[in-house]
Protein backbone atom coordinates (compact mmCIF):
# COMPACT_ATOMS: atom_id res chain seq x y z
CA UNK A 1 0.00 0.00 0.00
CA UNK A 2 1.39 3.58 -0.91
CA UNK A 3 2.08 5.55 2.20
CA UNK A 4 -0.41 8.81 2.30
CA UNK A 5 1.45 11.86 0.66
CA UNK A 6 0.08 15.14 2.17
CA UNK A 7 2.54 18.64 2.80
CA UNK A 8 1.72 18.38 6.46
CA UNK A 9 3.71 21.51 7.17
CA UNK A 10 6.12 23.66 5.37
CA UNK A 11 9.88 22.65 6.22
CA UNK A 12 12.32 24.90 4.54
CA UNK A 13 10.42 28.58 3.62
CA UNK A 14 11.39 31.20 2.00
CA UNK A 15 9.70 34.88 2.45
CA UNK A 16 8.61 37.21 0.83
CA UNK A 17 8.61 38.35 -3.05
CA UNK A 18 7.81 41.65 -4.24
CA UNK A 19 6.76 43.19 -7.53
CA UNK A 20 5.88 46.57 -8.72
CA UNK A 21 5.17 47.49 -12.53
CA UNK A 22 6.83 50.89 -13.90
CA UNK A 23 7.05 52.77 -17.48
CA UNK A 24 8.91 49.94 -19.14
CA UNK A 25 7.97 46.30 -17.79
CA UNK A 26 8.26 45.32 -13.88
CA UNK A 27 10.77 44.03 -11.50
CA UNK A 28 10.55 41.54 -9.14
CA UNK A 29 12.77 41.28 -5.81
CA UNK A 30 13.05 38.71 -2.94
CA UNK A 31 15.68 37.46 -0.93
CA UNK A 32 18.21 34.25 -1.15
CA UNK A 33 16.79 32.86 2.02
CA UNK A 34 15.77 29.40 2.84
CA UNK A 35 14.75 29.15 6.06
CA UNK A 36 14.49 26.00 8.57
CA UNK A 37 12.20 26.42 11.06
CA UNK A 38 14.23 29.84 12.80
CA UNK A 39 17.62 28.60 11.16
CA UNK A 40 18.77 30.62 8.09
CA UNK A 41 20.07 26.98 6.23
CA UNK A 42 20.29 27.67 2.64
CA UNK A 43 21.51 31.41 2.41
CA UNK A 44 22.05 31.41 -1.70
CA UNK A 45 18.51 30.15 -2.88
CA UNK A 46 16.86 31.35 -5.72
CA UNK A 47 13.36 32.11 -5.47
CA UNK A 48 12.38 33.70 -8.59
CA UNK A 49 13.24 31.89 -11.46
CA UNK A 50 12.57 32.21 -15.18
CA UNK A 51 9.95 30.33 -17.18
CA UNK A 52 10.15 31.66 -20.67
CA UNK A 53 12.24 34.39 -22.07
CA UNK A 54 9.58 37.00 -20.95
CA UNK A 55 8.13 35.07 -18.01
CA UNK A 56 9.65 34.69 -14.43
CA UNK A 57 7.96 33.30 -11.45
CA UNK A 58 8.48 33.89 -7.49
CA UNK A 59 7.57 31.68 -4.94
CA UNK A 60 7.19 32.49 -1.01
CA UNK A 61 6.59 28.95 1.49
CA UNK A 62 7.72 25.40 1.00
CA UNK A 63 10.41 25.65 -1.37
CA UNK A 64 10.01 22.03 -2.73
CA UNK A 65 6.79 22.61 -3.48
CA UNK A 66 8.40 26.00 -5.33
CA UNK A 67 10.84 23.81 -7.45
CA UNK A 68 8.22 21.44 -8.39
CA UNK A 69 6.24 24.10 -10.11
CA UNK A 70 8.72 25.25 -11.50
CA UNK A 71 9.21 21.67 -13.23
CA UNK A 72 5.56 21.55 -14.09
CA UNK A 73 5.93 25.03 -15.81
CA UNK A 74 8.47 24.38 -17.37
CA UNK A 75 7.01 21.10 -18.15
CA UNK A 76 4.05 23.10 -20.02
CA UNK A 77 6.46 25.27 -22.30
CA UNK A 78 8.11 22.44 -23.81
CA UNK A 79 4.57 20.23 -24.23
CA UNK A 80 3.78 24.08 -26.15
CA UNK A 81 6.82 24.02 -28.01
CA UNK A 82 6.44 21.04 -29.60
CA UNK A 83 2.80 22.21 -30.36
CA UNK A 84 4.11 25.01 -32.16
CA UNK A 85 6.57 23.07 -34.14
CA UNK A 86 4.07 20.54 -35.21
CA UNK A 87 2.00 23.70 -36.34
CA UNK A 88 -1.09 23.13 -34.22
CA UNK A 89 -0.30 26.20 -31.46
CA UNK A 90 0.45 29.31 -32.73
CA UNK A 91 3.42 30.77 -30.05
CA UNK A 92 5.05 30.50 -26.83
CA UNK A 93 2.68 30.17 -23.53
CA UNK A 94 1.66 33.84 -22.65
CA UNK A 95 2.46 34.70 -19.16
CA UNK A 96 -1.39 35.45 -18.56
CA UNK A 97 -1.84 31.93 -19.62
CA UNK A 98 0.98 30.43 -17.50
CA UNK A 99 -0.43 32.03 -14.12
CA UNK A 100 -3.87 30.62 -15.19
CA UNK A 101 -2.80 27.45 -15.56
CA UNK A 102 -1.12 27.57 -12.65
CA UNK A 103 -3.73 28.71 -10.84
CA UNK A 104 -6.16 25.43 -11.69
CA UNK A 105 -2.78 23.31 -10.64
CA UNK A 106 -2.92 25.11 -7.70
CA UNK A 107 -6.83 24.49 -6.94
CA UNK A 108 -6.63 21.31 -7.91
CA UNK A 109 -3.89 20.03 -5.31
CA UNK A 110 -6.07 22.02 -2.56
CA UNK A 111 -9.18 20.10 -3.25
CA UNK A 112 -7.54 17.16 -2.82
CA UNK A 113 -5.98 18.50 0.57
CA UNK A 114 -2.73 18.53 -0.94
CA UNK A 115 -1.54 21.51 -1.91
CA UNK A 116 1.39 22.76 -3.41
CA UNK A 117 2.57 25.52 -0.45
CA UNK A 118 3.49 28.50 -1.80
CA UNK A 119 2.25 31.87 -2.71
CA UNK A 120 3.36 32.21 -6.29
CA UNK A 121 4.07 35.77 -7.88
CA UNK A 122 3.60 35.24 -11.67
CA UNK A 123 4.65 38.05 -14.10
CA UNK A 124 5.92 38.65 -17.71
CA UNK A 125 5.81 40.99 -20.88
CA UNK A 126 2.81 40.03 -23.67
CA UNK A 127 1.38 42.13 -26.45
CA UNK A 128 3.51 45.16 -25.09
CA UNK A 129 2.12 45.20 -21.62
CA UNK A 130 3.31 43.87 -18.58
CA UNK A 131 0.87 40.77 -16.87
CA UNK A 132 1.50 40.15 -12.89
CA UNK A 133 -0.29 38.54 -10.11
CA UNK A 134 -0.16 36.05 -8.19
CA UNK A 135 -1.93 32.83 -7.12
CA UNK A 136 -1.64 31.23 -3.55
CA UNK A 137 -1.61 27.27 -2.27
CA UNK A 138 -5.68 27.91 -2.00
CA UNK A 139 -5.72 28.79 -5.64
CA UNK A 140 -6.75 32.28 -5.20
CA UNK A 141 -6.23 34.20 -8.35
CA UNK A 142 -5.20 37.79 -8.59
CA UNK A 143 -3.77 40.80 -10.35
CA UNK A 144 -2.51 43.87 -9.83
CA UNK A 145 0.27 46.19 -10.27
CA UNK A 146 2.25 46.08 -7.39
CA UNK A 147 2.62 42.55 -5.34
CA UNK A 148 4.00 41.34 -2.30
CA UNK A 149 3.33 38.12 -0.84
CA UNK A 150 4.22 36.59 2.51
CA UNK A 151 4.84 39.55 5.20
CA UNK A 152 5.64 41.16 2.50
CA UNK A 153 1.92 42.13 2.45
CA UNK A 154 2.43 43.73 5.91
CA UNK A 155 5.06 45.70 5.43
CA UNK A 156 5.51 46.59 2.16
CA UNK A 157 2.28 46.72 0.35
CA UNK A 158 1.97 50.09 2.13
CA UNK A 159 4.77 51.78 1.38
CA UNK A 160 4.82 50.36 -2.56
CA UNK A 161 1.34 51.97 -2.53
CA UNK A 162 1.97 55.24 -1.75
CA UNK A 163 5.21 55.25 -3.34
CA UNK A 164 3.47 53.81 -6.99
CA UNK A 165 2.48 56.07 -9.86
CA UNK A 166 1.29 54.78 -12.92
CA UNK A 167 4.23 54.56 -16.02
CA UNK A 168 6.94 55.54 -12.81
CA UNK A 169 10.58 55.70 -13.56
CA UNK A 170 13.12 52.74 -13.32
CA UNK A 171 15.20 53.93 -10.63
CA UNK A 172 11.98 55.12 -8.65
CA UNK A 173 10.30 51.76 -9.09
CA UNK A 174 14.14 49.74 -7.27
CA UNK A 175 14.17 52.87 -4.98
CA UNK A 176 10.63 51.75 -3.82
CA UNK A 177 11.50 47.69 -3.72
CA UNK A 178 14.99 48.64 -1.85
CA UNK A 179 12.87 50.51 0.63
CA UNK A 180 10.33 47.48 1.31
CA UNK A 181 13.27 45.04 1.24
CA UNK A 182 15.09 47.00 4.17
CA UNK A 183 12.25 47.17 6.54
CA UNK A 184 11.11 43.43 5.39
CA UNK A 185 15.22 42.34 6.87
CA UNK A 186 14.79 44.93 9.69
CA UNK A 187 10.76 43.41 10.48
CA UNK A 188 10.30 39.55 9.10
CA UNK A 189 12.85 37.15 11.78
CA UNK A 190 13.20 34.75 8.24
CA UNK A 191 15.24 37.23 6.19
CA UNK A 192 18.36 37.96 5.00
CA UNK A 193 20.32 40.52 3.71
CA UNK A 194 20.91 39.70 0.39
CA UNK A 195 19.04 40.33 -2.37
CA UNK A 196 17.83 39.30 -6.03
CA UNK A 197 16.06 41.35 -8.39
CA UNK A 198 14.33 40.63 -11.70
CA UNK A 199 13.26 42.54 -14.52
CA UNK A 200 11.14 41.67 -17.34
CA UNK A 201 11.31 44.36 -20.58
CA UNK A 202 9.83 43.46 -23.92
CA UNK A 203 13.27 42.41 -24.34
CA UNK A 204 13.23 39.87 -21.89
CA UNK A 205 13.99 38.72 -18.71
CA UNK A 206 17.42 39.96 -16.42
CA UNK A 207 17.82 38.84 -13.07
CA UNK A 208 20.90 39.97 -10.97
CA UNK A 209 23.33 38.24 -9.06
CA UNK A 210 22.49 38.61 -5.45
CA UNK A 211 23.22 42.29 -4.19
CA UNK A 212 22.97 43.49 -0.66
CA UNK A 213 21.86 46.43 0.72
CA UNK A 214 22.69 49.30 3.59
CA UNK A 215 20.99 49.32 7.17
CA UNK A 216 20.56 51.55 9.04
CA UNK A 217 21.23 51.67 13.30
CA UNK A 218 21.65 54.69 14.22
CA UNK A 219 18.54 54.10 16.90
CA UNK A 220 20.35 51.65 18.65
CA UNK A 221 21.77 54.80 20.29
CA UNK A 222 18.43 55.79 21.74
CA UNK A 223 17.63 52.77 22.96
CA UNK A 224 20.65 51.80 25.26
CA UNK A 225 19.97 51.40 28.93
CA UNK A 226 15.99 50.82 28.85
CA UNK A 227 14.46 47.07 28.91
CA UNK B 1 1.41 18.39 14.37
CA UNK B 2 1.10 21.68 12.50
CA UNK B 3 -1.79 23.66 13.48
CA UNK B 4 -2.80 25.97 10.58
CA UNK B 5 -4.42 28.73 12.81
CA UNK B 6 -2.24 28.65 15.72
CA UNK B 7 0.92 28.04 13.90
CA UNK B 8 0.98 29.75 9.72
CA UNK B 9 -2.16 32.67 10.78
CA UNK B 10 -2.02 33.73 13.64
CA UNK B 11 1.78 34.00 13.88
CA UNK B 12 1.41 37.93 15.40
CA UNK B 13 -0.20 37.19 18.48
CA UNK B 14 2.81 35.28 19.45
CA UNK B 15 3.92 35.76 23.16
CA UNK B 16 6.49 38.70 22.96
CA UNK B 17 9.52 36.57 23.28
CA UNK B 18 13.65 37.71 23.23
CA UNK B 19 14.42 35.02 20.54
CA UNK B 20 18.16 35.68 21.40
CA UNK B 21 21.74 35.19 21.08
CA UNK B 22 23.69 36.05 24.45
CA UNK B 23 27.19 35.58 25.96
CA UNK B 24 28.93 36.28 28.97
CA UNK B 25 32.93 35.24 29.55
CA UNK B 26 35.04 35.31 32.46
CA UNK B 27 38.63 37.24 30.90
CA UNK B 28 41.75 37.62 33.24
CA UNK B 29 40.23 40.88 34.75
CA UNK B 30 36.55 40.40 35.10
CA UNK B 31 33.72 39.47 32.48
CA UNK B 32 32.81 40.77 28.95
CA UNK B 33 29.03 40.05 28.14
CA UNK B 34 27.42 40.55 24.88
CA UNK B 35 23.86 40.08 22.91
CA UNK B 36 21.94 40.72 19.81
CA UNK B 37 19.23 43.01 19.84
CA UNK B 38 16.32 41.15 18.20
CA UNK B 39 13.07 41.02 20.16
CA UNK B 40 10.78 38.52 18.00
CA UNK B 41 7.09 37.27 18.37
CA UNK B 42 7.21 34.95 16.20
CA UNK B 43 9.00 35.88 13.07
CA UNK B 44 8.11 39.64 13.08
CA UNK B 45 10.65 41.89 14.85
CA UNK B 46 9.03 43.90 17.52
CA UNK B 47 12.38 45.94 18.10
CA UNK B 48 15.43 45.33 16.27
CA UNK B 49 17.46 47.64 18.89
CA UNK B 50 16.66 45.83 22.38
CA UNK B 51 18.99 46.32 24.81
CA UNK B 52 19.26 42.70 26.53
CA UNK B 53 22.32 43.45 28.91
CA UNK B 54 20.04 44.51 32.13
CA UNK B 55 22.51 46.15 34.98
CA UNK B 56 21.25 44.81 38.10
CA UNK B 57 23.78 46.47 40.14
CA UNK B 58 26.40 48.51 39.15
CA UNK B 59 28.68 46.06 38.71
CA UNK B 60 26.62 43.02 37.97
CA UNK B 61 24.87 42.54 34.90
CA UNK B 62 22.07 40.19 33.66
CA UNK B 63 21.22 38.88 30.41
CA UNK B 64 17.72 37.79 29.56
CA UNK B 65 16.51 35.14 27.08
CA UNK B 66 12.94 33.96 26.79
CA UNK B 67 9.58 35.44 27.67
CA UNK B 68 10.43 39.08 27.59
CA UNK B 69 7.99 40.33 30.06
CA UNK B 70 8.72 37.74 32.21
CA UNK B 71 12.61 38.30 32.33
CA UNK B 72 11.71 42.12 32.86
CA UNK B 73 9.95 41.86 35.42
CA UNK B 74 12.09 39.48 37.47
CA UNK B 75 15.21 41.74 37.16
CA UNK B 76 13.44 44.15 38.49
CA UNK B 77 12.67 42.74 41.88
CA UNK B 78 16.53 41.16 42.25
CA UNK B 79 17.26 44.55 41.25
CA UNK B 80 15.39 46.09 43.96
CA UNK B 81 15.99 43.46 46.63
CA UNK B 82 19.62 43.71 46.05
CA UNK B 83 19.60 47.48 46.37
CA UNK B 84 17.86 46.65 50.14
CA UNK B 85 20.98 44.39 50.65
CA UNK B 86 23.53 46.59 49.98
CA UNK B 87 21.61 49.06 52.25
CA UNK B 88 21.24 46.77 55.13
CA UNK B 89 24.60 45.14 54.89
CA UNK B 90 26.42 48.39 53.99
CA UNK B 91 28.30 46.47 51.26
CA UNK B 92 27.88 45.96 47.23
CA UNK B 93 26.21 42.33 47.20
CA UNK B 94 28.69 39.41 44.94
CA UNK B 95 27.54 38.18 41.71
CA UNK B 96 26.83 34.88 43.80
CA UNK B 97 23.95 36.76 45.70
CA UNK B 98 22.49 37.90 42.64
CA UNK B 99 22.28 35.35 41.10
CA UNK B 100 21.20 32.81 44.19
CA UNK B 101 18.17 35.70 44.36
CA UNK B 102 17.61 35.22 40.63
CA UNK B 103 17.27 31.54 41.31
CA UNK B 104 14.85 32.17 44.10
CA UNK B 105 12.50 33.31 41.73
CA UNK B 106 12.87 31.22 39.10
CA UNK B 107 12.66 28.05 40.65
CA UNK B 108 9.68 29.25 43.06
CA UNK B 109 7.92 30.11 40.39
CA UNK B 110 8.66 27.45 37.57
CA UNK B 111 5.11 27.02 36.55
CA UNK B 112 4.43 30.60 35.35
CA UNK B 113 7.75 31.47 34.04
CA UNK B 114 9.48 31.19 30.79
CA UNK B 115 12.85 33.02 31.81
CA UNK B 116 16.28 31.85 31.35
CA UNK B 117 18.77 34.28 32.57
CA UNK B 118 22.74 34.69 32.76
CA UNK B 119 23.95 36.89 35.30
CA UNK B 120 27.57 37.62 35.20
CA UNK B 121 29.88 41.04 36.68
CA UNK B 122 32.39 41.61 39.03
CA UNK B 123 32.88 41.65 42.85
CA UNK B 124 36.21 41.83 44.85
CA UNK B 125 35.90 38.63 46.07
CA UNK B 126 35.56 36.29 43.40
CA UNK B 127 36.49 38.65 40.86
CA UNK B 128 34.56 38.18 37.34
CA UNK B 129 31.72 35.57 37.30
CA UNK B 130 29.14 33.82 35.29
CA UNK B 131 26.12 31.86 36.52
CA UNK B 132 23.97 30.25 33.74
CA UNK B 133 20.40 30.16 35.56
CA UNK B 134 18.05 27.71 33.06
CA UNK B 135 14.67 27.14 32.22
CA UNK B 136 13.91 25.03 35.59
CA UNK B 137 15.70 27.11 37.87
CA UNK B 138 19.01 25.34 38.04
CA UNK B 139 22.04 27.33 38.68
CA UNK B 140 25.45 26.83 37.41
CA UNK B 141 28.50 28.76 37.95
CA UNK B 142 30.44 28.51 34.64
CA UNK B 143 33.79 30.29 32.79
CA UNK B 144 31.34 31.35 30.11
CA UNK B 145 27.85 30.78 29.27
CA UNK B 146 25.52 31.27 26.25
CA UNK B 147 21.76 31.50 26.08
CA UNK B 148 19.01 32.03 23.90
CA UNK B 149 17.69 30.33 20.68
CA UNK B 150 20.95 31.52 18.65
CA UNK B 151 23.05 29.62 20.99
CA UNK B 152 22.80 26.55 19.56
CA UNK B 153 24.63 27.87 16.97
CA UNK B 154 27.48 28.24 19.26
CA UNK B 155 28.36 25.14 21.10
CA UNK B 156 30.65 24.19 18.62
CA UNK B 157 32.67 27.40 18.62
CA UNK B 158 32.74 28.27 22.35
CA UNK B 159 34.12 24.49 22.64
CA UNK B 160 36.92 24.93 19.95
CA UNK B 161 37.81 28.48 21.03
CA UNK B 162 37.73 29.66 24.59
CA UNK B 163 40.65 29.69 26.88
CA UNK B 164 40.56 30.35 30.63
CA UNK B 165 42.21 33.97 31.39
CA UNK B 166 42.04 35.44 27.60
CA UNK B 167 43.17 38.91 27.00
CA UNK B 168 40.26 41.55 27.47
CA UNK B 169 41.13 42.24 23.26
CA UNK B 170 40.68 38.19 22.83
CA UNK B 171 37.38 37.81 25.17
CA UNK B 172 35.82 40.79 23.46
CA UNK B 173 36.34 39.07 19.86
CA UNK B 174 35.27 35.56 21.38
CA UNK B 175 31.99 37.24 21.85
CA UNK B 176 31.39 39.85 19.13
CA UNK B 177 32.22 36.92 16.74
CA UNK B 178 30.01 34.09 18.66
CA UNK B 179 27.33 36.60 18.45
CA UNK B 180 27.91 37.79 14.53
CA UNK B 181 27.08 34.11 13.79
CA UNK B 182 24.55 33.70 15.77
CA UNK B 183 22.48 36.40 14.18
CA UNK B 184 23.79 34.98 10.60
CA UNK B 185 22.13 31.81 11.46
CA UNK B 186 19.64 32.34 13.96
CA UNK B 187 16.41 34.08 12.32
CA UNK B 188 15.57 34.70 16.45
CA UNK B 189 18.52 36.70 16.49
CA UNK B 190 19.47 39.63 14.85
CA UNK B 191 20.37 43.80 14.82
CA UNK B 192 23.64 44.68 16.36
CA UNK B 193 25.73 43.44 19.17
CA UNK B 194 26.05 45.13 22.53
CA UNK B 195 28.82 44.42 24.63
CA UNK B 196 29.47 45.52 28.51
CA UNK B 197 33.04 44.90 29.87
CA UNK B 198 32.63 44.96 33.62
CA UNK B 199 35.72 44.67 35.67
CA UNK B 200 37.12 46.36 39.03
CA UNK B 201 37.07 49.76 37.19
CA UNK B 202 33.11 49.70 36.45
CA UNK B 203 31.21 48.88 33.46
CA UNK B 204 32.14 49.81 29.49
CA UNK B 205 29.40 49.66 27.24
CA UNK B 206 29.87 49.16 23.20
CA UNK B 207 27.68 48.44 20.19
CA UNK B 208 28.83 47.29 16.93
CA UNK B 209 26.26 48.16 14.30
CA UNK B 210 24.83 45.17 12.09
CA UNK B 211 25.96 46.76 9.01
CA UNK B 212 29.50 46.77 10.85
CA UNK B 213 29.19 42.98 11.75
CA UNK B 214 32.28 41.05 10.32
CA UNK B 215 31.15 38.29 7.68
CA UNK B 216 32.35 34.55 7.71
CA UNK B 217 30.95 32.34 4.98
CA UNK B 218 27.38 34.18 3.70
CA UNK B 219 26.64 31.20 0.83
Amino acid sequence: MQPKKKTLRPIVTGSSVLGIKYKDGVILASDTLGSYGSLARFRDIRRIVPITKHTVIGGTGEFSDFQEITKILRQKIIENQELVESGKEEDELLPSEIHSYLSRVLYGRRNKFNPLWNDVVVAGFEKGKVHMGTVDLWGSYFEDDIIATGYGTYFALPLMRKAYKKDMERDKALEVLRDCLTVLFYRDCRTINRYVFAEITKEGVNITDPVEIETKWEIADWQEGKL
Amino acid sequence: MFDLEKDFLYDLSKEVKTGTTVMAVTFENGVIIAADSRTSSGSYAVNRVTDKLTPVQDQIYCLRSGSAADTQIISSYVSYYTNMFSIEEGSQPTVKKAAHMFREFLYQNKQYLHAAIICAGWDPIEGGSVYSLPLGGSIVKQPFATGGSGSTYLYGYCDMNFKENMTEEEAEKFVTYGITEAIARDGGSGGIVRKAIIDKNGVRRKTVYGNKLKKFWEK
